[in-house]
């Protein structure tokens, strides 16, 4: 149709465990974090964000995380990357047996401080830290930049400004960059844009788009993406992650929805979809909330 | 280095460097094909709320309620609002108020009011109620057509025809609607080529134009393109509309592909009201807002006021007693816009 190549096979980055988990109201107990992550394991997502070695003074429900990464069941070829915000995460990550880790970035100066306490520029330089130590350790780290499409506090925010900070993240030593739209603002039109602009600085097989589902158009904007040659994306089994600014509001889009798609346009992504609605139940249950995903609400009521 | 191609093009032939680098003929079209995407300028609404979404809503309203939300959806800008069903009040109860709503309503002179009509009899009490403009229901599976209205597609077809016609002769403008055209809840998926000959009848009948419904939501983006893909070669895009479900969540993915392949007449509800009937609980219509939200974010006219949509929709979800299931008021209402 219309010539728009779409990739064969997309790489599902689950961050259902960290990111969504971080997002929930309810807090869960640590075995019900590696139970969840042992199921997303056998489901076939080929990574899935495991915990994140942020104080926990800063982010109590990621407080169990050396626990979370020794008690989860590794499957070979599954990579299990962590969050190291700075050095002395990253060191605690990578003796708790982190193979792979994770560094976010900004977009925006006003979010950088008041997410992080420091401008764009002084994030990068503690992530060189990071960086250099990885490649030391021999570990692949992950860059994240957010606010690609807007900011909570700024607006609108240039695609080029994201391309800058892509571009550093990726000159660092990062081996992918995720895109990621922090408050599911942006439109198929500005992912376009975007895309353009960051696939001039960093190449587009290193790229990956997280998109928010909080205006409903993840699906639309992770459409554009693949259209563009994206073929990694993050999502969050059972929408799993609300918006922190914008309370009540929804966050992450759901993997099971995000997969429904995929696999209805004939893309492999490896994941067995009936398994992750089970993991998808099972985390639902512990939370005691009901899923984002519809393709989990339309497929039980059937 | 990415504006290397665009000076050298300007510099020298281009035939010449081709000829030299032919690496560089596949690097400009890449180039070309990833930034062109042509969408409509002007996408035309059709609100589908006060009929398709209050039919398949688990409560019912009063009838002074329906004509409130009616008169709220005139003042947002929307060019077409689907008001009510001249179905037999024994099948569809909800509907029974038909000629109240519409003999009560303000009729804006920006907007036209279409109503259901299954057959002769319910276009004769239409007519009567004053309409100016009707729809027709014809399905792209047998199985659902029996289930459905009782008769197979040709039977269903004969009847519409007999409406077409009248309507014709009355100058009524009559717009035709094909179910099941990305999946049927009994026959599973649907032949593209079977969509596009049920369009084709009802098209050459003389509907002015034909929703293609993803009546269970299952449709994807591939399966979207195919049908559409075949449904063109019989009808105009111009004469075209899609009416998606978001039953599973594909539906704005799904409008998008419709969009990048010309179609440019979009069916939603306000509040996304409505249900889907055969997945208890799951959700149904599109939601307007949402679909309005992703449209002027992409720079596509519609002439429509979105926080008036979203104000209608708070009105009949507080009169329903329910959620919206629109991602856009839900967001908009937490946010504290609005």
């Amino acid at each position: 149709w219309g010539g728009k190549a779409l990739p064969q096979r997309v790489k599902i980055v689950e961050v259902g465990p960290r990111d969504g988990l971080q997002n929930e109201k309810t807090l869960v107990p640590t075995e019900v974090k590696i139970h969840l992550i042992d199921m997303l394991s056998e489901a076939g997502l080929p990574v899935i964000e495991a915990t994140s070695f942020v104080s926990p003074e800063w982010v109590p429900q990621m407080a169990d995380q050396v626990e979370v990464m020794k008690g989860i069941n590794r499957r070979p070829g599954v990579s299990y990357p962590v969050l190291t915000p700075n050095l002395k995460g990253f060191q605690a990550a990578v003796k708790a047996g982190a193979a792979e880790v994770a560094i976010f970035g900004a977009a925006s100066e006003l979010f950088s401080k008041k997410n992080i306490n420091c401008s764009v520029d002084e994030s990068l330089q503690r992530f060189e830290e990071v960086t250099k130590a990885a490649k030391e350790a021999g570990v692949r780290v992950r860059g994240y930049v957010s606010c690609v499409l807007g900011c909570p506090y700024e607006g609108q925010v240039s695609p080029d400004k994201v391309a800058q900070v892509a571009k550093r993240l990726y000159s660092m030593g990062c081996y992918e960059i995720s895109l990621g739209d922090t408050i599911g603002v942006g439109t198929p039109g500005g992912m376009a844009e975007l895309l353009e602009a960051v696939s001039r600085e960093v190449p587009v097989d290193a790229l990956a788009v997280h998109c928010h589902d909080t205006y409903g158009q993840a699906l639309a904007n992770i459409l554009i993406a693949l259209q563009m040659g994206i073929s990694v994306v993050d999502s969050s089994v059972a929408g799993l992650g609300g918006c922190p600014y914008a309370q009540g509001a929804s966050g992450n889009v759901a993997t099971e929805d995000v997969v429904y798609m995929l696999h209805g346009l004939g893309i492999q992504t490896g994941v067995d979809l009936p398994k992750l609605m089970d993991a998808g139940a099972f985390i639902c249950r512990s939370l005691n909330r009901k899923t984002s995903s519809k393709v989990a609400q339309a497929t039980c009521k059937l | 280095m990415g504006n290397f191609p665009t000076t050298v093009k300007h510099c020298l032939s281009y035939e010449e460097l081709i000829q030299d680098y032919p690496w560089l003929a596949r690097w400009l079209q890449e180039e070309k094909r990833a930034l062109t995407h042509e969408y409509p300028e002007y996408v035309k609404i059709v609100e589908v709320g006060p009929r398709d979404g209050l039919q398949n809503e688990k409560e019912m309203v009063p009838t002074g309620v329906k004509i409130q939300l009616i008169d709220m959806l005139s003042e947002t800008g929307l060019p077409v609002i689907e008001a009510t069903s001249f179905v037999s009040s024994k099948w569809v109860p909800q509907m029974a108020d038909h000629t109240e709503v519409l003999q009560a309503i303000h009729r804006s002179s920006h907007v036209r009011y279409p109503v259901l009509t299954p057959n002769m009899h319910g276009f004769q009490d239409a007519v009567a109620a004053g309409a100016t403009e009707v729809a027709v229901f014809g399905s792209a599976s047998e199985t659902f057509s029996r289930k459905n209205i009782n008769c197979s597609i040709d039977e269903s077809i004969l009847r519409f025809e007999e409406v077409i016609c009248t309507a014709k002769q009355r100058q009524i403008p009559v717009r035709g609607y094909v179910s099941c055209a990305l999946g049927c809840p009994y026959e599973g998926p649907i032949e593209s080529t079977k969509v596009a000959e049920v369009v084709k009848r009802l098209y050459e009948l003389g509907c002015y134009e034909v929703s293609l419904g993803d009546t269970i939501g299952v449709g994807t983006p591939g399966s979207m393109a195919k049908m559409l893909h075949s449904v063109k070669k019989e009808v105009p895009s111009s004469a075209l509309a899609v009416h998606c479900h978001d039953t599973y969540g594909q539906a704005l993915a799904n409008i998008l592909t419709a969009l990048q392949m010309g179609i440019c007449t979009v069916d939603s509800s306000v509040a996304g009201l409505g249900g889907c009937p055969y997945a208890q609980g799951a959700s149904g219509n599109v939601s307007t807002e949402d679909v309005l939200y992703m449209l002027h974010g992409m720079g596509i006219k519609t002439g429509v006021d979105l926080s008036k949509v979203i104000e209608a929709g708070d009105f009949i979800c507080k009169a329903l007693n329910r959620k919206t299931n629109s991602k856009v008021a839900q967001a908009r209402a937490q946010c504290g816009y609005n």
